[in-house]
């Protein structure tokens, strides 16, 4: 039961952590929402019981990912027209 | 509004799925369940065979107690090597793309926090990725985890200090010697057993360090392999920040 609440939690901050990555116009806080969505699907893997992915999912999704886009921004514009 | 019905249905579709996998995860006879794919034709669980293999002989053919790890490095040894390739190509890509490029660092620097914090925490980082991929055969993780780990440490490092570099020649260097040695542990398994990449160091105990032929000499130098490529490509794309 406890496991359903958790997961149930997660699954909402991952769908709104993912709807405002779209939606938004600041394209860095949408490289920083992407890395949250990222972030608690991990812990979503492990609670799954699959903690390689969710080890890889926390260094490569929420680490090393948008550490790419953020460097790709400061190349570019921050602000979607 | 046609942007909303997509999030509705979205939002519809992932709750389905994590109601799925929370039945799916409740499941704990994998025996009695029907949970494998059956076969239209003449109503066989076809799969049947292979996943239940995999959990029952693992520990006995390859004498790791990770199966994951097993099936990666051991069963689908060659796949492995694929995955490592395409990561090299991708690497050499973005080098490819980058190499050319205005070299000026930007000499803003980080705050106080942040500068002192990633110096207590790198070595730390290291260690764990290090201990992932070294223990890849008793607890989960492996080589690509475990360099991803060591790659984000670096990343700490770059972004706390702009004049922080990792020298490109022991990257390139680490990066090369330890593809040649997967490749070198394959054709040792073609030159004293029958195919590439097969065992050819006798099993150990099961569960101690020294054991799981050769799984954590192929998970050591695909850590070192995935985690200066990543730490390159991360360090390509800050060089040419202007």
């Amino acid at each position: 039961m406890m496991l359903v609440i958790i997961a149930w939690i997660i699954a909402i901050l991952a769908i709104v952590a993912a709807i405002y990555a779209v939606e938004t116009k600041d394209l860095l806080s949408s490289a920083i929402a992407m890395g949250i969505a990222s972030l608690v699907v991990s812990i979503m893997f492990l609670v799954l019981q699959a903690p390689d992915v969710a080890i890889t999912e926390a260094s490569i999704g929420a680490g090393l990912t948008m550490a790419v886009f953020v460097y790709a921004i400061g190349k570019t514009k921050r602000w979607e027209e | 509004m046609r942007r909303y019905a997509g999030a509705a249905i979205a939002i519809i579709f992932f709750a389905f799925s994590i109601g799925i996998f929370m039945q799916l995860a409740s499941y704990n006879d994998y025996e009695g369940s029907n949970y494998y794919y059956k076969n239209p034709v003449n109503g066989s669980l076809a799969n049947e065979s292979v996943p239940s293999h995999y959990i029952k002989e693992t520990k006995n053919e390859t004498g790791a107690i990770n199966a994951v790890t097993a099936i990666v490095v051991e069963y689908r040894g060659f796949d492995t090597l694929g995955e490592v390739t395409v990561l090299f190509t991708s690497a050499t890509g973005v080098s490819f793309l980058l190499y050319h490029v205005y070299k000026k660092l930007k000499k803003r620097e980080a705050n106080l926090i942040l500068k002192e914090g990633s110096k207590l925490v790198l070595p730390f980082a290291l260690l764990t990725g290090a201990y992932i991929f070294i223990h890849g055969h008793l607890t989960p993780g492996g080589g690509f985890p475990g360099g991803s780990v060591i790659a984000s440490g670096f990343l700490l490092m770059m972004l706390a200090y702009p004049e922080f570099f990792v020298r490109e020649k022991s990257l390139s260097y680490s990066e090369s010697m330890a593809g040649s040695i997967f490749v070198i542990i394959g054709l040792l398994g073609l030159l004293f057993a029958t195919s590439f990449l097969q065992n050819f160091i006798p099993i150990g105990k099961p569960g101690y360090l020294l054991s799981a032929d050769i799984i954590p000499l192929i998970y050591i130098a695909i850590g070192f392999k995935v985690g200066s490529e990543l730490s390159s490509i991360v360090q390509k794309l800050k060089e040419v920040e202007k």
